[in-house]
């Protein structure tokens, strides 16, 4: 049905696809797999009409096609649910969904038109309030409304760019059984992940990427989960690293006790959240995304303020925010959203590399700063972490994200922090950049300094961390020890049900 | 008495009120536009230039509706397509507004023209106290009624006001459902910046029926202001308007009583009062009554990546 | 076909050093249609304004005058750029620092040249200081929109003045004129080459260089420089951003006044009507032409001091408004923004076809 042939897409100094070609047939699911920054979403981004492809052609039934916006594309009937959802929060579910339609009339019942979306709503089993402001729904919920969406549009082809990334397992299941319906109703599927585990449950067929080439397309029975790794990662070199069984203290480091945090819309984020880390341990937080790990890393690390509850340090309280500040130097945070607020785009290596302790006498004389030392401690990072720079003065906003990722990490644990606080540290990172991070997470708990993990990464979270905490809707669900519990426990208490 | 002062309040509002109008118009769209205050000025200029041209006020009104427009559609090229910086692009119009509209002015000081007469609505205009003040006024004034209507119709009952509000919320979720952002955003900031000039064309064609250097006097920064208390609704921005014309009725009224409070004190109070609305009308917007548009300010890339 | 644009990968050392100027330029080609429309001859009002600034020491000298409050200002304006905060008040921080400093001369008695001058200099850092700092704290409070407060704070400043100087500071023997009495010879900066080229102006180059340094040698500076990279950092950095906020529109203000502190002691020797052409507006365009640098600033100022003496002598002989150098500036402005565009995409010419 559609057809892609050597399709070139560069950026200002990156080639984000060199030559990808793949096809789709009617009624396939059809999985991309490749590690971040292969050029999935690039990719989509062709085939939906918001990236202009500089090389290549795209054959719809047999025929050329010309996409150079997404309303080429829509018109075509090819339409995609994107990573970042494309909704308006301030608006109604329905509102949403009515600015996706194109084939209603200026003047329109809305009450007919409602009953029409109702109708598919419910031959999905969904359960969506249309009158609702989009930001009061689950991210779960919202990725439904994409979906509707598109099958109010009646596309013939479907794209879901990572969607269950921010799903519970058992969601997950669920979208899978909503896409088998539509591959039997005839419609195409591609989708996109880079989890072996559900690409072998769904695919008809597989095309892997890897640094901007389409690689190879194997059919449903050619391939296996190790065939597929090996095929995604290719020759890089990734570092060797195990985990070490240490010895976790008793000490307890950081002590929260009926934490609750309101957001600025006033519904609370945290709700009576009790939890302790001890010295020297690596806690696991899973959760579906926007269940409160935000609002806990925040408030640990005194961007937010707690409404009720107490943390404590050993003895001290630290709730209250000019004690938590004197505090904070020794917590250390790995923010989610590394390029808006964890560097100064616009400055140097040098100098976000100094971001939190510009104002240390290492690297000041008197008012004026030492540019020498703030130099030379610079080489020296970039030497330790490994950091891709570029040029010395180089904005860093030049740099790759694993790169950005890698001077935050760097600045972080510079201070010996006691405790670290990384929010999905590893995502949209290559799989050698992740285990770096691992690794430097590992050898810090090897000297004693406690980490709290949030991820939404369940292969993450059980491979490196001592004991994992489940999220729900800010409420702590329970703790389980990774060695002995399953990813179907941990599922069934992300979606807020069992609790050990 | 009263009905006096609301009859003032109405009339020096109107102006305020249409400035106000067409500066919701460009915030919904995601545009900030700092050049209200010139914008008035052209559409002042124009309308007068054009009345005693041809002796038509309907054509004056219309010569400042599309003056204003062309101007505001060089704000609307620079920030929309070019991504330009939307506060120094606001500015460079104010001030181009009015350098141009002294330059050509010069030979319009001193004309008089005959400026907007009442128009008495049968029947409305008998309701005792608020019936002469709103139903027996000049034609602009009603436009001014019916214009508020029109938009919140437009913005929450049409499919061209969901996609514009779209726009200024996540231009990347209208991008992808099909809706040609830069367009939108680029006749949002035209056809408001055009309502804008309506505002200044009322200062010389029925407030005072003449040119003067510089008119409007900073009512365009006050229209910018009110976008704020107003929350991005046009009814509200009625009630802003008129907030300001009342506060500018009293004035005047205690200027005409031959107060001993110095008139230069008395000028401030309108821009001290803009200032105090500006403050509550922000806290009260930070505590989550309402939202500004999401994606006012910046300007969409497409290919921008995230 | 149609026209796309693609960002540059990196785009030209000249082309950016460049676009300020040729900015000027083509508004010099578009303004001159202008002037042609109100019935003057671009090119020979051209020739006079070039002449009139710098054809004779005494029109460099004056040219100099006015280069001077635009120096203090455009710094002012500048420093709040850099912190992505915008300064539109310093037009009505130079009225108030003029006032503070118009207060200590013609009302502290002091005697003594250099402390008269001081405490001046004092009251018009302040005054301005103050004045910018109410929309600073709005904004690190309530993050209320500080363009609007600064800007509407100018009308309030300006009809103070004017309070001023018609009513209780009016010099009983000023014929009735809006302005107050002269300040005494102590109150008065020294001028030079028989010229009214004052002491302010060296003053503002020293201004100049101690803002360069702040920005770029002391850890101020740098923390300035992240906020306005990106204040959300910042703040993740343990910065206090609202403090600074306040603090660097307090400074920015105070600077501006002290433009309004040389205008008085070098210039008018009493507070009037009118004390500023509008130089506090004309600031925000050498704050925007000057990108990030203080020398810029300095450069930037004496073509605007360039344009506005030209601009008086126009207004002489051609009957012009003074007016007109805004329509000027603003289309300096748009061009400029304009030119912003084409540094940052290239713009070619496409088929409707994606292959090829």
């Amino acid at each position: 049905m559609l057809q892609i042939e050597k399709i070139r897409k560069t950026f200002p100094g990156v080639v984000a696809l060199d030559s990808v070609s793949f096809s789709i047939a009617p009624g396939e699911i059809h999985t991309l797999l490749g590690e971040n920054g292969a050029g999935k979403s690039t990719l989509m981004n062709v085939l939906t009409g918001l990236y202009r492809p500089e090389k290549g052609q795209i054959l719809l039934d047999g025929a050329p096609v010309t996409l150079n916006s997404p309303r080429d594309s829509l018109g075509l009937g090819i339409g995609m649910v994107h990573q970042h959802f494309m909704l308006v929060p301030a608006h109604s579910v329905f509102e949403n969904i009515l600015l996706a339609l194109d084939n209603i009339p200026h003047f329109f019942s809305r009450k007919t038109l409602k009953k029409k979306i109702g109708n598919v709503i419910r031959e999905f089993d969904l359960d969506l309030d249309l009158d609702a402001p989009v930001w009061r729904l689950s991210i779960g919920a919202q990725q439904w409304i994409e979906l509707i969406k598109l099958l109010m549009r009646n596309c013939r082809l479907l794209i879901l760019d990572e969607p269950t990334a921010v799903l519970t397992p058992q969601e997950s299941k669920r979208l899978f059984i909503v896409l088998g319906k539509l591959k039997e109703q005839g419609k195409s599927i591609i989708f996109i992940s880079h989890k072996m585990r559900e690409v072998m449950e769904i695919s008809d067929r597989v095309t892997v990427l890897k640094k901007g080439r389409s690689l190879t397309t194997l059919q449903r029975g050619d391939f296996d989960e190790k065939r597929l790794a090996s095929l995604m990662i290719g020759e890089d070199q990734i570092p060797q690293w195990e985990k070490q069984t240490h010895v976790v203290d008793d000490d307890v480091v950081l002590q929260i006790e009926n934490l609750s945090v309101h957001n600025d819309r006033g519904l609370s984020d945290l709700e009576n959240f009790d939890l302790s880390l001890k010295r020297g341990e690596i806690l696991g937080i899973a959760g579906v995304a926007g269940n409160g790990q935000k609002a806990l890393a925040e408030v640990l690390t005194g961007l937010k303020t707690a409404t009720a509850g107490k943390i404590l340090a050993g003895e001290d309280d630290i709730t209250d925010s000019t004690a938590k500040r004197s505090y904070i130097a020794g917590i250390a945070h790995i923010p989610e959203d590394r390029k808006s607020i964890g560097i100064a785009p616009d400055m140097t290596v040098d100098d976000n590399l100094i971001m939190k302790s510009f104002k240390s006498r290492a690297f000041r004389n008197w008012i004026f700063q030492d540019r020498k030392a703030i130099r030379s401690n610079a080489e020296a990072k970039i030497d330790q972490f490994a950091i891709k720079a570029g040029p010395a003065g180089n904005p860093v906003r030049y740099l790759s994200g694993g790169n950005i990722q890698k001077v935050i990490i760097a600045r972080e644990l510079s201070e010996r922090p006691a405790v670290l606080v990384a929010l999905y540290p590893t995502r949209g990172l290559d799989i050698g950049s992740a285990e770096y991070v691992h690794k430097v997470m590992a050898d810090g708990a090897a000297d004693g300094m406690s980490t709290l993990l949030i991820s939404e990464d369940l292969d993450e979270l059980l491979k490196i961390s001592d004991r994992i905490a489940v999220m729900f809707r800010g409420r702590l669900i329970g703790c389980v020890d990774p060695l002995k519990t399953s990813r179907e426990e941990i599922g069934l208490m992300m979606s807020g049900e069992g609790a050990p | 008495m009263v009905e006096i002062l609301l009859d003032a309040t109405v009339r020096a509002g109107t102006p305020i009120l249409f400035a106000t109008l067409g500066a919701i118009i460009n915030e919904r769209a995601g545009i900030i536009n700092l050049g209200i205050e010139g914008l008035m000025l052209i559409g002042a200029l124009a309308g007068f230039a054009a009345t005693s041209l041809s002796g038509s006020l309907l054509i004056g009104v219309i010569a400042a509706f599309v003056a204003a427009l062309l101007a505001g559609s060089v704000h609307g090229f620079i920030t929309v397509q070019l991504r330009g910086n939307q506060i120094v692009s606001g500015l460079a119009l104010t001030m181009f507004g009015i350098g141009i509209t002294a330059l050509f002015g010069r030979s319009m000081v001193g004309l008089t023209i005959a400026g907007f007469e009442r128009l008495t609505i049968p029947g409305l205009s008998m309701i005792p106290v608020i019936g002469k003040p709103f139903f027996n006024q000049d034609a602009l004034i009603y436009l001014s009624f019916v214009l508020v209507f029109a938009i919140a119709f437009f913005f929450y009952r049409t499919r061209w006001g969901l996609a514009l509000r779209t726009v200024g919320e996540n231009p990347a979720a209208a991008d992808t459902c099909g809706v040609p952002v830069n367009l939108y955003r680029f006749l949002a900031v035209s056809i408001g910046s055009g309502i804008v000039g309506i505002g200044g064309a009322y200062l010389s064609l029925a407030s005072t029926p003449m040119w003067i250097e510089n008119m409007s006097a900073g009512r365009g920064w006050i229209a910018v202001a009110l976008v704020i208390f107003a929350s991005w609704s046009s009814y509200r921005a009625l009630a802003g308007a008129y907030l300001f014309g009342g506060i500018t009725a009293m004035q005047l009224r205690f200027q005409a009583m031959g107060t001993t409070i110095s008139a230069h004190i008395l000028q401030m109070l309108p821009y001290i009062f803009t200032i105090l609305v500006l403050v509550i009308s922000t806290v009260r917007l930070a505590k989550g009554a309402s939202q500004q548009p999401e994606s006012l300010g910046q300007p969409y890339d497409r290919e921008d990546r995230k | 076909m149609r026209l796309i644009a693609e960002k540059r990968e990196n785009s030209s050392r000249l082309f950016r050093f460049s676009a300020p100027f040729v900015s000027v330029l083509i508004a010099l080609f578009v303004a001159g249609f202008l002037l042609i429309f109100a019935g003057v001859n671009p090119g020979e009002a051209y020739v006079e304004i070039f002449r009139e600034a710098l054809g004779s020491s005494y029109g460099l000298s004056e040219t100099l005058v006015k280069t001077t409050p635009l120096i203090f200002a455009g710094l002012g304006v500048s420093l709040a750029f850099r912190m992505q905060i915008w300064n539109i008040g310093a037009e009505g921080q130079i009225y108030m620092g003029a006032m503070g400093a118009s207060w200590v001369a013609l009302f502290s008695g002091i005697q003594n040249h250099w402390i008269m001058l001081a405490a001046m200099f004092s009251a018009a850092f302040c005054c301005g200081g103050l004045w910018a700092g109410v929309a600073g704290f709005l904004r690190a409070k309530w993050r209320v929109n500080e363009v609007i407060i600064t800007l509407l704070m100018n009308y309030i400043a300006i009809l103070w003045v004017d309070y001023l100087v018609y009513g209780p500071w009016k010099d009983p023997k000023g014929f009735n004129f809006p302005l107050t009495a002269q300040f005494s010879d102590a109150a008065r900066f020294s001028e030079y080459f028989d010229t009214r080229l004052h002491s302010g102006f060296f003053l503002a180059l020293f201004c100049a260089l101690l803002i360069y340094l702040f920005m770029e040698r002391t850890i101020w500076g740098y923390e300035i420089k992240v906020i306005g990279s990106n204040p959300k950092a910042a703040q993740y950095a343990g910065m206090k951003t609202g403090m600074a906020i306040f603090l660097v529109l307090f400074l920015s203000g105070a600077i501006a006044g002290i433009a309004g502190f040389s205008e008085v002691a070098g210039l008018q020797h009493r507070l009037q009507h009118g004390i500023s052409p509008g130089y506090g507006y004309t600031a925000i365009i050498i704050a925007w032409l000057a990108k990030r640098s203080a020398l810029g600033v300095v450069i930037v100022s004496f073509l605007m001091g360039v344009l506005l003496v030209g601009g008086d002598s126009l207004q002489i002989s051609w009957q012009l408004p003074v007016a007109f150098v805004y329509a000027f500036q603003g289309l300096i402005l748009f061009f400029l923004l304009a030119s912003d565009f084409f540094i940052q995409y290239r713009v070619r010419l496409k088929g409707g076809r994606a292959n090829g």
